[in-house]
């Protein structure tokens, strides 16, 4: 393969991919309808191309990428699912697609029963009594969900509680949501363990504290044992607790936020749900509540009434509206699919291979990969290239070696605390020789790192272009395409 | 990784330089190295004010973004400006570069720095955790 031109540089004056007939109807002087100040008197600077030109080059870069559908990526915290087809053929029935949001209630009762029902199963999986789904993604989520936290301390006239408490293993997401809540940010260490640290826990928490952010297995892919003592200590001085859904993934079926003390929960729908994502979105995410925060909910909050549904817009106490009508739509429409045909078993099965995968890839590289937290991991490892730094092969290049292998590279440099990390989440849907052919392909590149690290230093060698400057990228960006005459 | 042994260290990885009540403060070798390349730095403004242990700037590599805290109270008197346009330089020669010049206004606050072989013990230590 051989890098393709941008459209604009195979673009030749005059070329054009229509033909009009000759206009039949009076011609309207355009300034006279439009007004002279508001029309261009430069043509655009489009591309001039034939069809077959741009479908040849918009077929070909499509070619270049590399998704769930192509290949194994095991970007961990993220979740790179497969995404069943049947939920885009349910998606796209013209009942759902064609619907239009300004629809009357009555035209578009299965709707709001989709949504309806999906908000109780979301409830259900999570232990929480209610459920919104209006959130964008996952940030958005978060930021609904302190808005939440907010809005009930305020309204017990509680107005002390200025912070929010975040796990230095934290998703950067966390930190930025509670900053745009309008809350500071403090941190909570990590103990040895991987866990929050308890009694650094009680030295911070008071009562300027509005809630504890936590994701639970945290990032580090391990399970926070200690979480019913956690949500005591935030409790007991009036704090609530906000469950990060990121990693869901590693509990359906098995643990609930809700019976963990959490009263505020998030969800991916494109993480945990089968919905696409990473550029191939757009998210979902929900936020569930126990019972005494959801008169805080978002508008609209759609209720049952005999067998019809409604859409609740008198809710005195709510957050307010947070998203154009009520969210996206269409990924609701996916993820209901997903869970119905998972089925409650199903759903457990989900976790439990999840967690599964992920132990057998920790316990196959755990002698040429340093394990930095030797236990049981959840639906995610995190292993270290400390050992590799040693020899001069970096994190970053081992990253770079496996995309000659044909894989998408795991999570790099996250979470913050391990040195050299590399995060690694296959899912449940790889098979084993799956995971096989990748922990051969890890051992390779150790190996290479041993006896030819400058192979694994000047990766990769079979993509398209070979290893990026990233810091020239970030220090002077080229953000557009610009022709020869403006360069100057 | 180089430790210079003409300068006092903190253990958030700052090296300092005090000349009378002037303090040049900028990033540690070990800090660049663990930081890879650097693509933008943020640096206060000349006047700004600070106490020991406050976060006066931050440095984005392509790892991550993290914080540069001061290791003395005082105010800024001067910002090495060619940094703002040249990140990089801090890659080339962390001892070279420095960040920022403090008028201290505590100069006692110096004596609690590390030294040289304090601070080499320090990351020592760090990289051993790492492996652990």
């Amino acid at each position: 393969m051989k890098e393709t031109p941008l459209i604009f540089e195979i673009s030749k004056p005059g070329r054009k991919g229509y033909s009009l007939p000759e206009c039949d109807v009076p011609k309207q002087d355009l300034s006279q309808i439009i007004g002279k100040d508001l029309l261009r008197t430069t043509p655009p600077n489009l591309p001039e191309v034939s069809e077959l030109d741009a479908v040849r080059h918009y077929t070909k870069l499509s070619t270049r990428n590399h998704g769930v559908d192509s290949g194994f990526y095991p970007l961990g915290s993220c979740t790179m699912k497969y995404n069943p087809k049947m939920n885009e053929v349910v998606a796209g029935l013209d009942g759902f697609s064609k619907l239009h949001p300004y629809q009357n209630e009555n035209s578009t009762q299965g709707a709001l029963e989709l949504m309806y029902s999906l908000s109780e199963m979301l409830a259900e999986i999570t232990g929480m009594d209610q459920v919104s789904l209006q959130p964008s993604a996952g940030a958005h989520g978060e930021l609904a969900g302190l808005m939440i936290i907010k809005a009930y301390h305020n309204n017990r006239n509680d107005f002390k509680r200025t912070k929010i408490i975040v796990p230095d293993s934290a998703h950067g997401t966390n930190p930025a949501s509670s900053a745009v809540a309008g809350f500071q940010t403090i941190e909570v260490k990590s103990d040895a363990n991987g866990e929050v640290d308890i009694e650094c826990l009680k030295e911070i928490m008071n009562e300027e504290v509005a809630g504890l952010m936590l994701t639970n297995p945290n990032t580090l892919g391990l399970f926070e044992k200690n979480i019913l003592e956690i949500a005591e200590i935030v409790h007991e001085k009036g704090g609530l607790l906000y469950y990060d859904g990121a990693n869901l993934n590693a509990v359906m079926g098995i643990a609930r936020p809700g019976d963990m003390g959490f009263d505020v929960v998030h969800l991916n729908l494109h993480k945990t749900f089968s919905t696409p994502h990473g550029g191939g979105g757009p998210g979902s995410g929900p936020v569930g509540v126990k019972e005494f925060l959801a008169p805080f909910l978002p508008v609209p909050v759609i209720t049952k009434k005999d067998q019809d549904y409604h859409l609740d817009y008198d809710r005195p106490l709510s957050i307010g509206k947070i998203k154009a009508f009520y969210g996206n739509f269409g990924v609701m429409v996916k993820a209901y699919a997903y869970i119905l045909s998972m089925g409650a078993e199903g759903l457990k099965n989900v976790s439990e291979t999840a967690v599964l995968n992920a132990n057998y890839i920790a316990a196959k590289l755990k002698d040429v990969y340093h394990l930095p937290y030797k236990r049981l991991c959840m639906h995610e490892c995190v292993l270290s290239g400390v050992r590799q730094m040693k020899l001069g092969v970096s994190t970053l290049d081992i990253a770079k070696r496996l995309l000659d292998f044909g894989y998408h590279p795991p999570t790099v440099y996250f979470p913050l605390i391990v040195s050299e990390a590399l995060m690694v989440e296959p899912t449940e849907c790889e098979s084993l020789e799956t995971l096989d052919e990748f922990i051969e392909a890890m051992r390779t590149i150790a190996r290479e790192a041993e006896t030819d690290p400058e192979m694994v230093k000047g990766a990769p060698y079979t993509t398209v272009v070979s290893r990026l400057d990233e810091a020239l990228a970030a220090r002077k960006p080229v953000l557009r395409w610009k022709k020869d005459s403006e360069n100057d | 990784m180089i430790i210079a042994d003409d300068l006092k260290y903190t253990k958030t990885h700052e090296w300092v330089k005090v000349e009378g009540t002037k303090c040049y403060v900028g990033l540690t070798d070990y800090a660049q190295i663990h930081l890879g390349q650097i693509v933008f730095v943020d640096l206060p403004e000349v006047g700004d004010e600070f106490s020991a242990g406050d976060q006066f700037a931050e440095v984005e590599s392509v790892k991550a973004v993290s914080e540069v805290y001061s290791p003395v109270t005082g105010t800024i008197e001067e910002i090495n400006e060619e940094l703002l346009d040249n990140p990089a330089l801090l890659n080339e020669d962390a001892y070279a570069n420095w960040l920022v010049i403090i008028e201290m206004t505590e100069a006692a606050e110096t004596d609690r720095l590390m030294s040289p072989s304090e601070y080499r013990d320090l990351c020592d230590k760090l990289d051993e955790e790492a492996a652990h």
